[in-house]
């Protein structure tokens, strides 16, 4: 019986492949449904980031607070300050000196100061109106874009004073009239909010969460544990390992895509303008590369502690700081643009944001789907590699 | 198929590794050529570290040889590795059972890779649940067996077809005495039923007496091959019997018998008496009847006798001085109060005397002081009781033996008994101080030596001790002292600059025991100490145990050789929570059933005692 046995599965070939792959397959589903540390990365954390980037997270500016230093009493300047009342994103408060204004700044609780001299009505009668305008500069993006707010503000105000008296009859308003007025929308962001900005890079995340990290994670326990060890001395061929966490977690990553595409458009409003097919498509060609970064961690290091190290800082941490995320490349020193057009998720999280807020952009969804599909190819190249039946 | 003359065929084999961390060549097999005969039970025998794994991962095509041929089954590795992993099974020495899978799970997993048809799997299913017992468990998750049972388990994966070659890589490693001859019954039984060759490789020399072959590696070096009766045959004529006078503790006899280097090759204790193999003068043994004042009497060479010949004859390695631990005697008594007001010498009642009766022996230390006094210890874990109303007292010097079964309870009490587990009910009283109460004041007067090395590797030796003395709260000028004291205590001096992780096997335990002794505690605990060391160095151990505890100094201990528990004044056994026997060995071999016609060992004596109780319980249970 047991010669019998041995030949068939010696002659096994693709009945024996399906056999044990099915086998390992089922496994590794109920090791990840019945391990609470998996699941939660796997399934909690992708929600957990939904939320903190969806909801908790804002690069946005609204509500800033500036003083104001009202030394001229005229009925102009008190127009003024109501015109920096009516932006959404500034929040005035009338202060009565420069010194306490000061001190408010000092104490951060005002960005910006705003002065308006006591010649301000006069001087603007003479076409020379002057205020000035102080900035924290601590948070040097924050204090450009309150900068904006306010410029954007007075200028709307003046807009209006000259609407208002063409003749430029009254003051100097009217001056302003025969000026180029510039008339800026945001394209793709019409909204202007980082959520639309952020949601689609959360797939990136996601993807790199459970493709590379908890990946990792899972196979190294595998060598540490020495459950391959006993695995490896049967018919098993290495690729049947591979493809049996590669598919169950291809899975997982593809049910943290539904999330997030769920999330973008019933929670968040993000609006999804290229087609849904070629989304899928390249997160599918991503997922790849993360699960093959993740099985070349997990087989070099054969240790748990060292691969969720290595995966957290070699794509975990560069996905969500160099790919172009939170920061846009183009502004960042070159080494480190050099470091982030290395990165398979810098392409992923270009075209990702283009799919989602810009449409099908045929140039780089090819461009982008063919780096992917080259890392790809090269990274479970590479893992088929690291993992052979060896222990020395 | 091809015809296989041998099973397997190594010629030659050297196989080196380059340890990383200190960039020094192990040569884990030195020219090792080994042949096993198809249809045999060969066994590989050594210490760790002798190259027993290295070599069964060669065989399973895992590892691959520097230098030799190497075939299996008639296939050439490493080339043909995968037609050799299609036939053979192979059970690791860490078989990593998926411990979130269950039983049944587990074994369909290899039944699965293996190619077993359904069929075939129905029958092969029912056998292998009879031989483990594990069909009550066939839905609990692996993880949540007892450490006897993942070895069956490991075991029925590993069997869940017939395979041409089994190689089993110590099974019954870390395995107490029952579950440890069930796993032999298993193995024993498929061979009578499918005469498949079986290699494994084992540290107890005893099991190595099942086998048709013995191949004894050391070091990486075949140090014999043959039969068991081969092997044994160079103790042949040389293994007698002393008894010890009536009021002598074997393990002092032993002792000094081991000291008479020029008479004495090997001593242990055994059934109360010593087991000697004396060196051989000129052509045959010296015909004086008696050494050490004990009459000796001849008796059968056992392999482990052969084994200590070839070890001695080999190494001519010397055992540990030893003088230093018996003068300085810890800390005295000054917290009991009463020193030495129970007297001396009378032997506490200990029925044969063999105890600790020898007042010349331990002159200055108190009989009579109880160290730990336990009361209705109880211990609850959830629902389980770990440790079920558990009584006993430990007297001062004396060397207190806990013995039982993978779960039976005896690292839970060990803990409670350290201070590291908070008891869920009954008493507890260490060094006069209640330990539910007063923790901190306990351990401060006892030591701990833990089963795993847990010393920082990367510190020196001076710097762990000079670390550990800090804990302890020793300073300065006493904090010199007392290292420099354990230094030559435990013969570590020149060693003081090595890094503790670079230190061989020995030295490592040896610095885990200085560590555990710095601060002169009255009582020394240590979690299965013995496991995985050679018969040579086990002796060495045990002797300075024998010192220390003649110089005052108790000592709590836990092991899985049942043959240790002979140098223990007394033991306790212990299953399911419960304790079964409580005495001196010759007490508890009485109460196995032991006559003058039908002597036991300690082995036979502790399965005969779990397995009544067991039996006792099932009948309460059906009643």
């Amino acid at each position: 019986m047991s010669q019998h046995q041995i030949e068939r599965d010696a002659s096994g070939g693709a009945a024996g492949f399906r056999r044990r792959l099915l086998s390992l397959v089922r496994k590794e589903v109920r090791q990840l449904l019945r391990d609470r540390a998996n699941l939660m990365i796997g399934f909690g954390l992708p929600l957990v980031l939904i939320f903190i980037f969806g909801y908790g997270l804002s690069l946005d500016v609204k509500s800033a607070p500036v003083a104001v230093v009202l030394e001229d009493a005229s009925p102009t300047a008190f127009d003024i300050i109501a015109g920096l009342r009516l932006s959404p994103y500034l929040a005035p408060r009338l202060v009565d000196s420069q010194r306490e204004a000061e001190t408010l700044m000092n104490d951060r609780e005002v960005d910006g100061i705003l002065h308006v001299p006591n010649d301000f009505s006069k001087r603007l009668a003479a076409g020379d109106g002057r205020v000035q305008l102080l900035l924290q500069g601590a948070d040097a993006s924050r204090a450009n874009i309150i900068r904006g707010y306010v410029t954007g503000a007075l200028n709307s105000w003046a807009q209006k004073q000259a609407d208002r008296d063409p003749s430029g009859a009254n003051g100097g308003a009217g001056s302003k009239a025969g000026t180029v007025v510039v008339v800026d929308r945001m394209w793709f962001n019409a909204a202007n909010t980082s959520t639309w900005y952020l949601v689609p890079g959360l797939v990136v995340l996601i993807m790199t969460l459970v493709g590379a990290f908890l990946t990792a994670l899972v196979m190294a326990r595998e060598w540490e544990r020495g459950t391959l060890e006993a695995l490896f001395v049967t018919p098993v061929h290495p690729v049947e390992v591979l493809l049996a966490k590669i598919i169950p977690y291809f899975a997982v990553g593809m049910g943290g895509l539904a999330l997030c595409l769920f999330a973008a458009k019933f929670l968040f409003g993000v609006p999804i303008y290229g087609s849904l097919l070629i989304l899928t498509f390249s997160c599918m060609l991503y997922l790849l590369v993360a699960l093959g970064i993740g099985l070349v961690i997990s087989s070099s290091t054969k240790n748990q502690f060292v691969a969720s190290q290595i995966a957290l800082l070699a794509s975990f941490m560069p996905a969500m700081m160099l790919s172009g995320f939170m920061f846009d490349l183009r502004n960042v020193p070159v080494v480190i643009r050099v470091i982030g057009n290395a990165l398979p998720a810098t392409y992923f999280m270009e075209l990702i944001k283009t799919l989602f807020l810009a449409g099908d952009n045929w140039y780089l969804i090819f461009k982008d789907c063919g780096v992917l599909a080259a890392y790809a190819v090269v990274l479970l190249g590479l893992a088929r590699a690291v993992t052979r039946k060896r222990l020395d | 198929m091809r015809q296989t003359p041998a099973a397997i065929s190594a010629q030659g084999i050297h196989k080196r590794f380059l340890v990383k961390e200190t960039k020094q060549t192990v040569h884990a097999l030195d020219d090792v050529s080994i042949e096993v005969p198809a249809g045999t039970l060969t066994a590989l025998v050594g210490p760790d570290g002798a190259g027993k794994t290295t070599f069964l991962r060669l065989v399973t095509g895992l590892m691959q040889a520097q230098e030799g041929s190497l075939k299996v089954l008639g296939y050439e590795l490493p080339k043909d590795a995968q037609a050799v992993q299609d036939r053979i099974s192979y059970m690791p020495q860490r078989f990593g059972l998926y411990e979130d899978l269950s039983v049944q799970e587990n074994i369909d997993l290899y039944a699965d890779l293996h190619g077993v048809s359904p069929e075939a799997r129905h029958e092969r299913y029912d056998r292998l649940m009879r031989m483990t017992n594990l069909a009550p468990f066939t839905n609990r998750p692996a993880g949540k067996l007892s450490g006897g049972m993942k070895q069956k388990l490991g075991l029925a994966c590993t069997l869940v077809r017939s395979p041409q070659l089994l190689l089993l890589d110590e099974p019954t490693a870390g395995v107490d005495p029952l579950s440890r001859r069930e796993l032999w019954d298993i193995v024993r039984q498929l061979i009578a039923e499918e005469h498949i060759t079986v290699l494994v490789s084992t540290a107890y020399l005893d099991e190595a007496e099942l086998c048709a072959r013995v191949f004894v590696l050391d070091h990486g070096k075949l140090l014999a091959a043959g039969t068991p009766e081969e092997i044994s045959r160079n103790a042949q004529g040389l293994t007698y019997i002393a008894t010890p006078p009536a009021d002598e503790a074997p393990r002092l006899l032993q002792s000094r018998l081991l000291d008479d280097e020029a008479e004495v090759i090997d001593a242990v204790p055994h059934g109360g008496e010593v087991r000697v193999v004396r060196k051989k003068q000129g052509d045959a043994a010296s015909t004086v009847q008696e050494l050490e004042g004990a009459p000796l009497r001849p008796t059968q060479a056992r392999i482990e006798d052969g084994f200590m010949v070839l070890l001695r004859e080999k190494k001519g390695k010397r055992l540990g001085d030893v003088s230093a631990l018996q003068e300085a005697a810890p800390a005295g008594p000054q917290a009991n109060g009463n020193g030495n007001g129970n007297g001396n010498g009378n032997g506490n009642g200990n029925g044969n005397g063999n105890g600790n009766g020898n007042g010349d022996q331990r002159d200055g230390a108190a009989q009579g002081d109880t160290m730990i006094e336990v009361h209705d210890l109880v211990r609850k874990f959830g629902d389980f009781t770990a440790v079920d109303r558990t009584s006993f007292n430990v007297r001062r010097g004396e060397i207190f033996g806990l013995l039982g079964p993978n779960g039976a309870g005896k690292t839970t009490t060990f803990r409670m008994l350290c201070g590291l587990l908070p008891a869920s009910g009954g008493s507890l009283q260490v060094a006069g101080v209640n330990l539910r109460t007063a923790r901190a004041r306990a351990r401060k007067r006892i030591g701990y030596v833990s089963q795993k090395f847990a010393l920082y590797g990367n510190l020196s030796v001076k710097e762990n001790l000079e670390f550990f003395g800090g804990a302890y709260g020793l300073t300065g000028a006493h904090l010199r002292e007392r290292i420099a004291t354990v230094l030559r205590q435990f013969e570590l001096e020149g060693q003081e600059e090595t890094r503790s992780g670079q230190l061989p096997g020995g030295f490592k335990q040896r610095l885990a025991m200085a560590v555990g002794l710095l601060h002169a505690p009255e009582i020394l605990f240590l979690d299965e100490p013995t496991s995985g060391t050679d018969p040579l160095a086990r002796r060495e151990f045990w002797r300075r145990i024998t010192a220390l505890a003649s110089a005052g100094t108790t000592v709590v201990i836990t092991t899985h050789f049942m043959e240790e528990a002979e140098y223990c004044d007394r033991i306790v056994i212990q299953d399911a929570g419960k304790l079964l026997a409580l005495g001196t060995p010759a007490q508890v071999r009485a109460q196995a059933g032991e006559t003058d016609a039908h002597r036991l060992n300690m082995e036979e004596a502790f399965i005969g005692i779990v397995e009544r109780a067991r039996g006792q319980t099932q009948e309460a249970r059906a009643a």
